[in-house]
């Protein structure tokens, strides 16, 4: 049990550092920024509607990995495809969702992306290049995988990536793929978040051995990167990704980063998996959100104010979009057996 | 001038299904173990990897939850594939992705996506292949809403709900008899598709209807043959599809006959006989004389010992001795 009170140092991986921030790309930081207010404000309201009895069932927040999801997705072009996991609102935000047609899925209402059928676990936007997301844990391996063959069969240059928490390695599928992904080299990433919990578990007491080593049985080039770093996340994406284009096969990114919430939003007594200093320490000196702010603010690429602004506008944008899905009303009773057949 | 009949066995019909449907369509392509130069353990599929290539009729890795699962992300993303998954008794292996993901992607995305994927595997037992290569899954796979099923029985209706099966936008679960592979029938030269949901009367009668699915449809004419030099007359009716049911035929030969048997060779428990038979014994109710009756495999693990393995399927004589006690004849 060591590892549950491991420190936020002891297993960051070697740092490396995103290269500064370039005047240059000021302008795509910031939007950067924005993609991960967003998606932290849109966990805000998503928890509030539980609290306040208002979303129907659970939901699995994202907070805390939103650099992961930003990083990767901004190193990817629309038509690339994702695959999301049970905790997807990050990663369908960051491939181009919109909060409000996000809130009247997670509400259960027509307007929502899945017209209320698929609710939190299994948002899909196949115009923003979302396959959907996934409650089977390691359950969209073999999808994102197949994906990037049909790209391929295709001859179109899409990539496909596979967001995956450390808990699907676990799961055999995903070693079935990354095998026949090598083989073929197909043009999918792996990208494993490393939020140190499989649900209530620390993985420490789940996983044998290394997780990159895992890839680098089957031949895949694999990295372990600081997930809580955008730029780092957003820089290293970008090199899998070209290297994916170019056919030379697929790749494994393991991000290290940190779950802010339970595992689900009801999960809210955690102190016999983790200590309230642990979650501490990650909110006070690994925040994704803040590293990046500092960074631009502390470069002079930026002012405090405007990153002030962006925060006050996507609040205001995400408030909308939550009410836009409080407002909207629930699918028509005939809808229940439509959509079962093609 | 007529042409003579021609005959295909069942193999050759579905390959030539796969044949025709990949020569139509650019986006078919077969995936699987051992279907490129072994064409299958049972050769269904000999020949079609040197007229379409490695790249369409791809060999995988012994990993029947990842290339299934890889079916499904190739099917959404605009291609056609069919994975072969080579004894049914795999399908429990495939589960998650056939009926978590393949069956359900159309309905939780409120139809904004699609999943055109045929998933061809086996069935039957006498082959003396032990209990996890002779089992009959089909009622597992009809019992999930969003996927199709198909069990054809003769050669005919392989190719022509095959070739359905390839253009239909939904996932099916393609069901053949390993045991009539070698099974001749008229199969016509000229391009044909049979729609799903449509029973096929395969002997007219008017004492008995016997409801047979694939395996037990030569089971049932068989037995026919012989009720008939007793004087019973019955009606053999093959559903081809057990999703979509073709609930009104059965209704309606039942009505007409009033008594029925539903012989299918997965086993009786909660097995698609039991669905079938209680369709027609709510839907012919006041018609009916005799309770209708379920044969299925016993309800045992398929034993390797033929001595055992054949006690435990449904035979002519099984079926005969069945149809005359139901029409009051010792």
């Amino acid at each position: 049990m060591t590892n549950k009170t491991e420190s936020v140092t002891k297993r960051s991986p070697e740092r490396v550092e995103g290269s500064k921030p370039d005047a240059m790309d000021i302008e795509k930081w910031l939007h950067v920024y924005e993609q991960m207010v967003k998606i932290r404000e849109f966990e805000e309201k998503a928890n509030e509607l539980y609290l306040r009895a208002i979303m129907p069932g659970l939901t699995h927040l994202y907070s805390g990995q939103e650099a992961v999801a930003v990083g990767v997705c901004e190193a990817l072009r629309r038509e690339d495809y994702i695959t999301s996991t049970h905790r997807g609102h990050g990663h369908c935000l960051a491939k181009g969702a919109s909060v409000d047609l996000m809130f009247a899925e997670l509400l259960g209402k027509e307007a929502g992306y899945c017209r209320g059928k698929g609710g939190s676990m299994h948002i899909a936007d196949p115009a923003s290049g979302n396959l959907g997301a996934n409650a089977i844990v390691g359950g969209s391996a073999g999808i994102a995988t197949g994906a990037a063959l049909s790209a391929k069969k295709r001859g179109s240059d899409q990539v496909a990536v596979c967001f995956f928490g450390e808990g699907a390695l676990g799961q055999g599928i995903l070693y079935e793929v990354m095998n026949m992904a090598s083989l073929w080299k197909l043009p999918v990433i792996y990208v494993c978040e490393n939020n140190l919990y499989n649900e209530y578990t620390h993985y420490s007491e789940a996983l044998a051995g290394e997780v990159t080593a895992r890839a680098k049985a089957f031949g895949i080039h694999a990295e372990t990167i600081d997930g809580q770093d955008v730029q780092l996340v957003y820089e290293t994406t970008k090199r899998l990704v070209e290297r994916a284009r170019r056919g030379e096969g697929p790749a494994f990114l393991e991000c290290l980063t940190y779950r802010y919430y339970g595992h689900h939003v009801g999960d809210i007594s955690r102190t016999y998996y983790r200590s309230k200093e642990e979650e501490q320490e990650w909110r006070n000196t690994r925040d994704p959100l803040k590293l990046l702010a500092d960074k631009l603010v502390e470069g002079k690429l930026t002012d405090q104010s405007v990153l002030d602004r962006i925060q006050v506008d996507v609040k205001s944008e995400v408030e909308k979009g939550m009410q836009f899905g409080i407002d909207a009303p629930y699918p028509a009773q005939s809808e229940v057996n439509q959509h079962v057949y093609a | 001038m007529s042409t003579p009949e021609r005959e295909l066995t069942f193999a050759e019909a579905v390959r030539e299904a796969l044949a025709e449907e990949m020569r139509r369509d650019p986006n078919v392509f077969i995936m699987g173990e051992d279907v490129a130069e072994a064409g299958t353990p049972f050769k269904v599929l000999s020949g079609l990897v040197e007229e379409f290539g490695k790249e369409r009729v791809m060999d995988t890795p012994i990993s029947e939850p990842g290339f299934t699962g890889m079916g499904v992300g190739a099917a959404i993303t605009g291609m056609r594939p069919v994975i072969d998954i080579m004894f049914g008794d795999f399908l429990t292996l495939t589960m998650d992705q056939i009926v978590n993901q393949a069956a359900k992607i159309h309905y939780m995305s409120g139809g904004k996506m699609k999943a055109p994927i045929v998933f061809r595997t086996t069935m039957g037992a006498t082959r003396r292949s032990g209990a996890q290569h002779s089992q009959s899954l089909q009622a597992w796979v009809s019992h999930v809403p969003g996927l199709k099923v198909v069990i054809p029985s003769t050669p005919y209706d392989a190719k022509g709900l095959l070739k359905t099966a390839i253009r239909d936008d939904n996932p099916v679960v393609f069901i053949e008899d390993k045991m009539i592979f070698k099974m001749k029938g008229p199969v016509p030269a000229e391009e044909y598709t049979i729609p799903f949901g449509v029973a096929d009367i395969k002997r007219k009668g008017d004492d008995i209807t016997l409801v047979a699915t694939s395996s037990m449809v030569q089971i049932a004419l068989g037995a026919a043959e012989k009720l008939s030099q007793i004087g019973i007359s019955a009606e053999v009716i093959d559903p081809r599809t057990t999703s979509p049911l073709d609930k009104q035929a059965f209704i309606e030969s039942a009505k007409k006959t009033s008594r029925a048997i539903v012989i299918d060779e997965g086993y009786e428990a909660y097995g698609v006989t039991a669905e079938i038979a209680s369709v027609i014994a709510h839907g012919a109710f006041y018609y009916l004389d005799a309770p209708v009756t379920r044969m299925g495999a016993m309800d045992v693990p398929i034993p390797f010992s033929p001595a055992l393995e054949d006690l435990t399927v449904p035979t002519e004589e099984t079926v005969f001795q069945m149809a005359k006690m139901l029409c009051g004849k010792t």
